[in-house]
């Protein structure tokens, strides 16, 4: 279990952006998350709880938004979905690809703030 | 002022001050000279086995290769590398389950990279963990050995997925278990699509040369 790390370091870098903006009250992080990021949402979640306490966060929600896994597929010559993480093929017509365009996604989306 | 919430978009690798010190140790490799392979796996696939054994032959040919070791509690993994001669450094992590950037920066800490060919980073025995945390290495390798079935790959993809080169290890007993080589390569493919596969005994030296061979061609000096 890293999530409680991966929390730790979400605060970290909202922190920076916050202070970059000159302070801020923060409502809300959004995060995008990719299911190859390996980081479980549920567990990230409850870790976030824990990590945002005795924090300038501490009022804040994590809002998580799941990122598919996008490939460039070389037959369709277009971004396709695959069929599962454990089948890495072209849902349009079954080509393995490995070259990944979205899905390790581990992204400080946006905040939403009070200013 | 307004009380109204408003939403600005930030788009920020949440990973970032890892990946930056990563980046950095990967300029310091290069600079050096220095190949950089790390090593993720389940507890007890034969990492270190391997590892003992890559950084044995590797002395006999010449070469001059170094180990960072990630355990939770002990240095019994250490202990075992240094007899192959080569300069090895313990990570404890105590109940961190995986390694990261600056852990490797400060382990290093004292070497003089110039004087090295080859680098091996072991992370903690784990197949979720390691596989967020860029280490600066120039290919990650993942472990499996032929006692843990052929299924995981399947049951742990990111892992596989985040991985440059699979190792099925301890084939010296594939038969007595009944290991099923079609079958493990197949699940490796599904979930990485053109993955390098090496099948190799670290206590036979049985494909261990294609190991070598592979080492030799990414490091020309």
């Amino acid at each position: 279990m890293h999530e409680l790390s991966i929390a730790m370091s979400l605060l970290d870098v909202a922190e920076e952006e916050v202070e970059r903006r000159g302070g801020a009250q923060v409502e809300a992080i959004y995060l995008r998350l990719g299911p190859l990021a390996g980081v479980v949402k549920e567990a990230l979640l409850s870790a976030y709880e824990l990590a945002r306490e005795a924090t300038p966060f501490a009022a804040s929600r994590l809002v998580i938004e799941e990122v598919p896994i996008v490939v460039f597929c070389a037959k369709c010559d277009a971004e396709r979905s695959v069929k599962s993480p454990q089948d890495f093929c072209c849902v349009e017509c079954d080509t393995p690809s490995s070259k990944l365009i979205h899905g390790r996604e581990l992204e400080l989306a946006a905040l939403e703030i009070i200013e | 002022m307004s009380a109204t919430p408003r939403i600005v978009e930030v788009r920020r690798n949440v990973l970032k001050h890892n990946d930056q010190i990563a980046a950095a140790l990967r300029l310091r490799f290069e600079a050096a000279g220095v190949f950089v392979a790390s090593l993720v796996s389940s507890p007890g696939s034969g990492k270190t086995a391997f590892l003992e054994k890559t950084l044995t032959l590797l002395k006999e040919k010449g070469y001059r290769p170094a180990a960072v070791v990630g355990d939770l509690a002990t240095d019994n993994d250490a202990a075992r590398l240094a007899r192959s001669q080569a300069p090895v450094k313990q990570i404890t992590t105590g109940t961190l389950c995986h390694l990261e950037a600056a852990m490797i920066e400060k382990a290093i800490d004292g070497w003089n990279l110039n004087e090295l060919d080859f680098l091996f980073i072991e992370n903690v025995g784990n197949l979720v963990c390691p596989s967020s945390y860029d280490l600066g290495e120039n290919i990650r390798l993942v472990l499996l050995s032929v006692t843990e079935g052929e299924d995981k790959p399947l049951k742990y993809p990111t892992i596989f997925n985040s991985a440059d080169l699979a190792i099925v290890t301890k084939i010296d007993l594939a038969e007595a278990v009944e290991f099923d080589h079609t079958a493990a390569r197949s699940n490796i493919q599904s979930v990485r699509p053109g993955m390098a596969m090496l099948e190799l005994s670290s206590k036979t030296g049985q494909g261990m040369a294609a190991w070598m061979e592979l080492l030799a061609s990414r490091q020309s000096r």
